[in-house]
């Protein structure tokens, strides 16, 4: 994820749209936005019938109940709606933005099966990557189980000690001295460049791989949280001071807190980081995860697997950036612009 | 003689200070910004400071709370010299300086926590959110306040730990004129509630009649030339003082 784009949206600049859409809107749905779901979803399907001679049976039969599935809920949807609130406006929301994926899969099934203008087996349509999600679902699920460990251990301890290192380093002058050159010179170094290294030392391919995305978290959030604590507003200190405060409480109840949001966008961007530097360990030393997967499935040519676990990939990746969000919004309510009350 | 002695052991003492900052654009030549500053403070009494802008009122305020040292010269509260900071000196200052990520409430109980007494305590928090008039507001992030809202909050902050001497910074100096005269009002009555002893730094003059006992204007700036326009425009302002206090303050 790029980081200027992290940054501006850390930063709350986000435009209070849900309170205003709910008032402008009336209280009924359009026949457009209602409908929009279903009649892509029919139109993929409709193509898909007709070039389905030169796809196999089992691949167009799950593609083809898919399609059924997306009609169904979405009638389902547009009924329940009627009776309920939130659903209406997050349906207000969301339609146009599934209409288009819906349509994006059409067109990639006639630009892929329908006219063949893309050379096979590099890239296979639609319905031969869900078939193989469906039939490799198992090994798929285990996959991810093993990257999210990996993932989990990893950032952990990166976050732990970039958080530690960051404090020690932006309130103490003595640490800064000698911390600032070590974090200036080793921490730009991507993580996965110490690979070679990092096979050599580690008694396991587990440890070493964890090791090197604790290293890619970090020097961002060492380096964020350095620069937020020695940054803390000095009238905030002095403020603390006449109230009494001791050192204790100038560096958990005033430093760290004035620091969270400078935290925040370390932790964004360590997590970006700590991204990449899985699917890169995964595919080299790992013999697990998603990152194993796809470069197995390469190595077999089995493209349609590499898009299955791409696909899984990015749900899994934009499901942890999510989450991290919410904890964000949660921890800074104080902040303005990022409140939604 | 008792009551004297309590009254001696609450009063701001303050003795020949000296205080001088490396000048901003040459870092080796100093500059003298309070030069041998002698006054005291009964306790109880409402003291004003006034003198023009850079003339070291708030250099002063400073290095009472014991946020800064001085080059020489002797600090007192009662018969304790001043070192470092400490709650029996409150300080509240032009920015109000609420912690943005705590709620009022939590705001007016920081220094409760930072002293470790909030268990003891815990009940004079909505005793002072009724005083300065907030107790609706305790949930409230200090982003949603106006400005005196959060100038009553760092007022309550300060005040309950119960200091000494209350020192204020140009506390009313960024409001609007009329929440400025409100305000005034409001931090009269806090006083004469309290009588809790307060040094306040202005340069709005009208302010410092309205609301001291007692007008120091010793921070001026030195040297002196009795011929420039600084000084004769110093001298009419205090002339006219003078003639404007009369009866309702003394100088």
């Amino acid at each position: 994820m790029n980081r200027a784009a992290i940054q501006s949206t850390l930063a709350g600049t986000e435009p209070e749209r849900d309170a205003t859409e709910l008032t402008r809107h009336g209280s009924t749905l359009s026949w457009r936005v209602q409908w929009a779901v279903p009649l892509a979803a029919l139109f993929d399907l409709a193509i898909h019938l007709l070039f389905s001679k030169r796809a196999p049976a089992v691949e167009t039969h799950s593609y083809s109940l898919l399609m059924y599935e997306i009609i169904g809920v979405s009638i389902v949807l547009n009924i329940v709606q009627r009776f309920w609130m939130p659903l209406r406006s997050w349906m207000r929301h969301m339609c146009p933005i599934f209409t288009a994926a819906i349509l994006l899969f059409g067109v990639w099934d006639v630009v892929t099966l329908g006219f063949q203008m893309l050379p096979l087996p590099y890239f296979p349509g639609p319905a031969a990557v869900l078939r193989s999600l469906i039939s490799d679902r198992g090994l798929l699920l285990d996959s991810t189980l093993h990257s999210l460990a990996l993932l989990v251990s990893g950032y952990a301890v990166g976050l732990l000690v970039g958080l530690v290192s960051g404090i020690c380093i932006g309130w103490s002058g003595p640490i800064r001295y000698w911390g600032m050159p070590l974090l200036k010179v080793v921490g730009p170094i991507p993580a996965t460049a110490w690979i070679p290294l990092a096979m050599v030392i580690s008694p396991s391919a587990f440890v070493s791989s964890a090791g090197l995305i604790a290293l890619a978290v970090w020097f961002p959030v060492t380096m964020l949280t350095a620069s937020g604590i020695s940054n803390t507003r000095a009238s905030y200190l002095d403020v603390a001071r006449t109230l009494g405060a001791g050192r204790t409480y100038l560096i958990f109840r005033v430093a760290i807190p004035a620091a969270v949001p400078n935290i925040f966008i370390g932790l964004f961007m360590g997590l970006g980081a700590s991204f990449l530097t899985l699917v890169v360990a995964e595919s080299v030393g790992v013999k697990s995860g998603l990152g194993w997967y796809v470069s197995w499935a390469q190595g077999w040519a089995e493209y349609s697997k590499v898009y299955a676990a791409l696909i899984i990939m990015a749900a899994f990746f934009s499901t942890v950036m999510t989450l991290l969000f919410k904890v964000r919004d949660r921890v800074l309510v104080w902040q303005k612009g990022t409140i939604k009350w | 003689m008792v009551a004297f002695a309590e009254t001696d052991a609450s009063a701001l003492r303050i003795r020949e200070i000296r205080k001088s900052f490396p000048a901003p654009d040459d870092p080796v030549t100093k500059r003298l910004v309070l030069d041998g500053i002698s006054f005291s403070v009964a306790a109880g009494e409402l003291v004003c400071l006034i003198g023009p802008s850079g003339c070291g009122k708030s250099t002063l305020l400073r290095l009472i709370a014991g946020l800064d040292s001085t080059d020489s010269g002797e600090l007192f509260i009662g018969s304790q010299p001043i070192s470092e900071p400490g709650a029996e000196r409150g300080l509240v200052f032009q920015d109000p300086n609420l912690f943005p990520w705590l709620t009022v409430r939590r705001n007016i109980e920081a220094g409760l926590v930072a002293r470790r007494v909030l268990r003891e305590k815990r009940n004079e928090v909505n005793e002072f959110m009724r005083l300065v008039g907030l107790e609706a507001f305790g949930g409230a992030y200090p982003h949603h306040l106006s400005g005196g809202m959060a100038q009553r909050v760092a007022l309550a902050r300060a005040l309950i730990n119960h200091p000494k001497v209350l020192l204020l910074d140009e506390p009313l100096g960024a409001l609007d004129a009329f929440t400025r005269m409100r305000m005034q009002d409001e931090v009269l009555r806090l006083w004469e509630n309290r009588r809790t002893t307060m040094l306040l730094v202005t340069h709005d003059i009208d302010e410092a009649i309205h609301m001291s006992d007692r007008i120091i204007t010793d921070a001026l700036p030195r040297p002196r030339d009795r011929s420039s326009s600084d000084f004769l425009r110093l001298r009419s302002d205090i002339l006219e003082l003078l003639h404007f206090a009369g009866d309702s303050a003394t100088a």
